[in-house]
This record gives C-alpha cells, sequence and structure tokens, in this order.
C-alpha cells in the first residue's frame, strides 16, 4: 500500500509538470481558438534561452527578465507573421501552421544556443522529504512539491488575472465571441498579444522546471506532447480542466507503468497516456470540463 | 494557343466521364508516363534511382494516401508513418511464414492488415473530430511503435526489432538493380495512383468530400458518415501500407519500428500541406519537394557557404526552413503547388492571347 501511495504522489506531481504545458495551450486556446502545437516548442526555446543566458554569466533574475522579454517578442513575432495573414482561415490550416511554427522554434533555439544537453539548477533539491519520510515511510520530493506550489501559484494568479482585471474581461469576452468582441471595440490584435505573452510566460516556468529536474535537452519537446492527452481529457477551454487533467494522467500513467508494465515489458508510459485519452474521448468527446459542442448545419 | 479543348467535342457519355477530358492532358500524362518507364531508367544515374527516385515514388504513396484521408474525407491524421510501419512489418511477416507466398500478394496484405488497423484506429473519428481527432491518431502512432518493439514476434526475434526485407523476387525474376526496383515501385505507384483518381471521382469520393465540408449536411442528404469515414480510414491505411512495403523493400532494405516515428508522420503531413490538400497531383508535387528540399540545402550549405556554417548551424536552420516553408505556403498559397499547376494551366489556355 505505502508503494502504491508512492507511485501515486509521484505520479501526482509529474501530472502537475505536464499540467504547466497544458495550460499554455488552454491560454491560447480560449482567447484565439488556434490549437497551437508550438507550446512544446516554446517550452524548449524558453528553457534554452533562459540557460543560454544565464552561461553569458548573467544573474538569475535577470536572465528570468530577458527570457521572459524572448518570449513576448516571440509571441509578438508570432501573432504579426504566422496568424494575422490567417485570419479567417479554417482552424486546421492554423493548426497547420502551428506545426510549421514548431519546427521553425526548434530550429530558432538549437541555431542561436547550440543543440547540447544542459542542466538547470533551481536551488532546490530533488530529495525525499525528510520529515513525511519519517512520519508515514512515504518519499515526497521537495523539488516536485515545489513545482505544485508553483502550480497552485500560477493557476491562482491566472485565474483571478482573468476574473478581475480588465484585460482579463476582455479576454473571455474574445474567447466567448471573437466578432462581438470587436464590435464593442476591444482590440483583438492587442489581446492576441497579450495572450500569446502569458502564454510565453507559462511556458517559460514549464522549461525551467522540467529543464531542472532533466535537464535541458531536445527531449522536452517530446514530453509536452504529453500534454495532449491532458488537454482532451481536461477539455480545449478549460483551465482547471488542465490541471485535472494533467494530475489524472500523469498518475495513472506512473501507476499503469508500475502495475501493468511488468505484464508486457514495459514503456507503456510512451503510449498509455493517449490511449487513456482515447477511451475516455468515447465516452466524453467533449472532455471533463470542455463546452459541449453543437452541431449546426 | 497549344493547351486548349476548343474543337474537342465530347458525343458519348464515356467521354463525357473520361479521366481526362482534355486531349493535350492525355498526351501530357502518357508522355510523363513514357519518359518515367523509359527514359529515365535508361539515363538516370544509380544514384538518383536509389536515393532520390524510388524514395520520391514511396513517399508520394504515403502522401497520396493521407492526402485521402486528410483532403478528401477531412479527418486530420498524425499517424500515417505507423500505418506505414504496419505495411512493412505485416508483408514481412507474410513473406516470412508463408512458404511461395508471392510478393505483390504480400504487399497486398500488408496493405490490408494496415487498413484493418487503420480501421481499429479511425473508430473515434465516429465521435470525436478536429484536433481532438488529431491527437487520437497520436495514440495510433505512439502504440503501434511500441507494439512492434516489444513483441519480438512481428521481428522474426531480431535485436531492437530490425528487420532485413526479403529479396524481392516475381515469377523467379529477381528485382535487384536499382532500375528493376524502380520500375517496379514505379508500376505499382502508377497503378494505385490511377485507382485513387478514380476513387476521388466517383461517389466514393463525392460523399468523402461532403464529409469533409460539414459532416452534419452530408448526414442530412442521406451519405452513411460511419461508412465513408471508415472507408477513408481504411483506404488510407491500405495505401500507407503499402508504401511501408516499398519503403521497407525497395528503398531501404532494413527497417526498424523507430524509423516509422512522428517525424516521419510530420513528413507526410507536410507533403500533403505543401503539395495541395485534396489533390492527387498535389501528393506527388509535394512529395518531390520535401524529398528534394534537403538535399538541395545540403548541396547549398556544401558548396555554396562552404565552411561559412558550422554543421549543427546547417541542420537546424534546415528545420528552420522547413517550418518557415510550411508557414509560407499556408499563407501565399493554402491550396499548395497544385494549385500553383491550376493556374497554370488557365493561363495557358488563354496564352498568348490577354482574353
Amino acid at each position: 500500500m505505502q508503494f502504491f501511495f508512492e507511485v501515486l504522489i509521484g505520479g501526482l506531481l509529474s501530472g502537475v509538470m505536464y499540467s504547466f504545458i497544458a495550460l499554455g495551450f488552454v491560454l491560447i486556446y480560449k482567447a484565439s481558438g488556434v490549437f497551437n502545437f508550438a507550446q512544446g516548442a516554446m517550452v524548449f526555446f524558453a528553457a534554452l534561452t533562459f540557460v543560454g543566458i544565464m552561461e553569458m554569466g548573467v544573474p538569475f533574475w535577470l536572465a528570468l527578465i530577458l527570457a521572459f522579454g524572448a518570449m513576448v517578442l516571440l509571441g509578438i513575432a508570432t501573432e504579426k507573421i504566422v496568424l494575422r495573414p490567417l485570419v479567417n482561415q479554417p482552424p486546421i490550416a492554423l493548426f497547420m501552421a502551428t506545426i510549421g511554427l514548431t519546427f521553425f522554434v526548434e530550429g530558432l533555439a538549437q541555431a542561436m544556443w547550440g543543440a547540447s544537453v544542459r542542466g538547470l539548477d533551481l536551488g532546490i533539491q530533488d530529495e525525499p522529504i525528510g520529515w513525511i519520510l519519517e512520519a508515514t515511510d512515504i518519499g515526497v520530493s521537495k523539488f516536485d512539491l515545489f513545482a505544485a506550489g508553483v502550480a497552485a501559484v500560477l493557476v491562482t494568479a491566472l485565474a483571478l488575472f482573468f476574473q478581475y482585471t480588465r484585460v482579463g474581461r476582455a479576454l473571455r469576452a474574445v474567447a466567448d465571441d471573437h466578432q462581438a468582441a470587436l464590435s464593442i471595440g476591444i482590440p483583438l490584435q492587442n489581446i492576441w498579444r497579450i495572450v500569446w505573452a502569458v502564454a510565453g510566460f507559462v511556458a517559460l516556468v514549464a522549461g525551467l522546471l522540467w529543464g531542472a529536474r532533466n535537464g535541458v535537452q531536445f527531449a522536452l519537446v517530446f514530453t509536452a506532447l504529453k500534454a495532449l492527452p491532458v488537454l482532451i481529457l481536461g477539455g480545449f477551454t478549460s483551465v482547471p480542466g488542465a490541471i485535472v487533467g494533467g494530475l489524472i494522467i500523469g498518475s495513472s500513467e506512473k501507476l499503469a507503468e508500475v502495475y501493468l508494465g511488468s505484464y508486457v515489458g514495459g514503456g507503456i508510459d510512451s503510449w498509455f497516456p493517449y490511449v487513456l485519452a482515447l477511451a475516455f474521448l468515447l465516452v466524453r468527446p467533449e472532455g471533463l470540463f470542455g463546452e459541449k459542442h453543437i452541431d449546426r448545419v | 494557343m497549344l493547351y486548349r479543348e476548343a474543337g474537342q467535342f465530347k458525343a458519348s457519355y464515356a467521354a463525357d466521364q473520361q479521366i481526362f477530358p482534355i486531349r493535350q492532358d492525355r498526351v501530357g500524362v502518357l508522355l510523363l508516363l513514357a519518359v518515367a518507364f523509359v527514359v529515365v531508367p535508361m539515363f538516370a544515374s544509380e544514384y538518383w534511382l536509389k536515393g532520390i527516385l524510388i524514395q520520391f515514388l514511396v513517399f508520394s504513396l504515403a502522401a497520396l494516401g493521407l492526402n485521402i484521408l486528410t483532403g478528401y474525407a477531412g479527418q486530420l491524421s498524425l499517424g500515417s508513418a505507423a500505418f506505414m510501419a504496419v505495411g512493412a512489418f505485416a508483408s514481412y511477416n507474410f513473406m516470412l511464414r508463408i512458404d511461395g507466398m508471392p510478393l505483390l500478394l504480400a504487399f497486398a496484405l500488408g496493405g490490408l492488415m494496415a487498413a484493418l488497423v487503420g480501421i481499429a484506429f479511425g473508430l473515434p473519428s465516429l465521435r470525436i473530430k478536429g484536433f481532438y481527432l488529431a491527437v487520437a491518431t497520436l495514440a495510433a502512432q505512439f502504440f503501434i511503435v511500441w507494439i512492434l518493439t516489444k513483441v519480438s514476434w512481428f521481428s522474426n526475434d531480431s535485436s531492437s526489432g530490425v528487420i532485413t526485407a526479403q529479396d524481392m523476387v516475381i515469377f523467379g525474376y529477381k528485382f535487384a538493380s536499382p532500375q528493376a526496383k524502380y520500375l517496379l515501385v514505379l508500376a505499382i505507384v502508377a497503378i494505385m495512383a490511377l485507382m485513387a483518381k478514380n476513387m476521388a471521382r466517383s461517389s466514393v469520393g463525392r460523399a468523402w468530400m461532403a464529409v469533409r465540408d460539414m459532416d452534419v449536411a452530408a448526414e442530412v442528404i442521406g451519405i452513411r458518415i460511419m461508412y465513408s469515414k471508415l472507408l477513408a480510414f481504411a483506404v488510407s491505411s491500405f495505401y500507407c501500407g503499402v508504401a511501408g512495403a516499398l519503403y521497407a523493400y525497395a528503398y531501404l532494405g532494413t527497417v526498424e519500428p523507430e524509423g516509422f516515428n512522428l517525424d516521419l508522420s510530420f513528413k507526410i503531413l507536410f507533403m500533403i500541406i505543401i503539395g495541395g490538400v485534396g489533390s492527387i497531383m498535389g501528393s506527388f508535387l509535394g512529395a518531390a519537394f520535401i524529398v528534394l528540399l534537403p538535399i538541395f540545402l545540403d548541396v547549398l550549405v556544401q558548396d555554396v557557404f562552404t565552411g561559412m556554417l558550422p554543421p549543427s548551424i546547417a541542420s537546424n536552420l534546415q528545420l528552420m526552413v522547413f517550418g518557415g516553408l510550411i508557414i509560407f505556403f499556408l499563407i501565399v498559397e493554402p491550396h499548395g503547388l497544385a494549385r500553383l499547376w491550376q493556374i497554370a494551366k488557365e493561363k495557358l489556355r488563354l496564352w498568348p492571347f490577354p482574353h
């Protein structure tokens, strides 16, 4: 039983990491209806930029601000160069454009900072917390707990931002109906820029946490793909959905690997989340918290 | 002046419904086939045949398969490489385990196995669409590659799932030289392209297009959605499966499941975006473009910018050019190279007169 809980908690905490990436997807999808496949590449880009700047001897906080600045620039450039010319195209075309963007950003990141694997130290040890270990015999990593804390803060901040600020209200209006929002004078382009900047910030946070855990390397892009089943589970338009979906995917993936994986030779966590999401879709096509879609002729 | 249909009267239904209604098109296609079948194998060097032309034809076939599913039936798929893998491994096992299995039958059976797998992974498309479906096809991509790696039976217990394709023998003739391989692939691709063209303009293809444009409306006018969608998955996977078998047998010779990864799926998706979504011709143009572009970039970097760029930057530059081109094409010409060809034809009909 102890082992079960240890696996479960480890899974839940690694699910938090998936949630971070899924959060970026949800933000952009909510505000602009674009399914941003490039979010994973943005995470990679953000982490690599941060590490690259750090290596030049820049202090931590300044590097953080500079990397955030780079993400804002990337977001604005994306809005200007990719999204604006594609307004009124079918969503599938926009989706494929973001696949193109993925390749571009991956190439750009590695061309700028090199392709070698970098370590990233945030100063938090990835070791079990002593008193929990003594009390219950369950190892809970300090680092994972820190990541969960960051996630909680980030989600609260985003929720407050969406709910109580002027920009947040405008964002929600745009998410509801582009044209209606335009007609009451909300500047759509500005809103999109803000959303991409916020998504860039979320990508930066995700990149730092992932990077500190597994090293900043190209494999981050593949990890980011795991955010897709998270989205399916949680629904494309729901911030809480991204969090809950991430937790479900993270924990079930680890449990499946430990308890089922041994029967079939292991490595099933490469596909298990997708199949789980697929099975889930058959029951509830709009996800846990997604809006029900009604087809009209 | 040369390219116009003036004076070509259609006096029978057969003439009205033929595949290329304009005589110049018919002549053009026949010429193209003649060049491909006779002139190319006579003059092309071994490198061109082995490295470029066979690869181009195989990818054309895979792109054709994806185009049927995504371009005609409107179901976005990110798992085409997995269906290629099914075709390759199934053909290998049919050849291996059944004595005297004819090669072409093994290819066809490989394609059929891929079609069955395609139907299984196409089932969710009955309830979900768009991005959700795209993610669902990722399940196929990862699951199939995993199972081919893990279950060693598929690769006849070789290490890490590598298979080496058997010799290609048809009626005692061994297809070993690049010319022979090229001709075999060309024949298969030509026949399957013709079949695809005919499917696209028959009731099946029209049903697909109706489903693509709006599936609820298609259902209202009496198209069986389930049948159409699953048929699209089956046919598409069949094409991808045969392409996978040819990829293993005629192009590479030795393949492993990891070779059919997500990158290959994306590559095929890019082919149809650049070539033209919903166009038979576009599949070929897109495949040619994607196959030739890296070679062109390599040559550019090696010969023109010799020593100016370190190799690591050059390979990343290639990624950037790829991504940039995708975006460029989607913005400038969402219908791809095939559309450019069509515009050229429209212009040709008037040329040299302005109206």
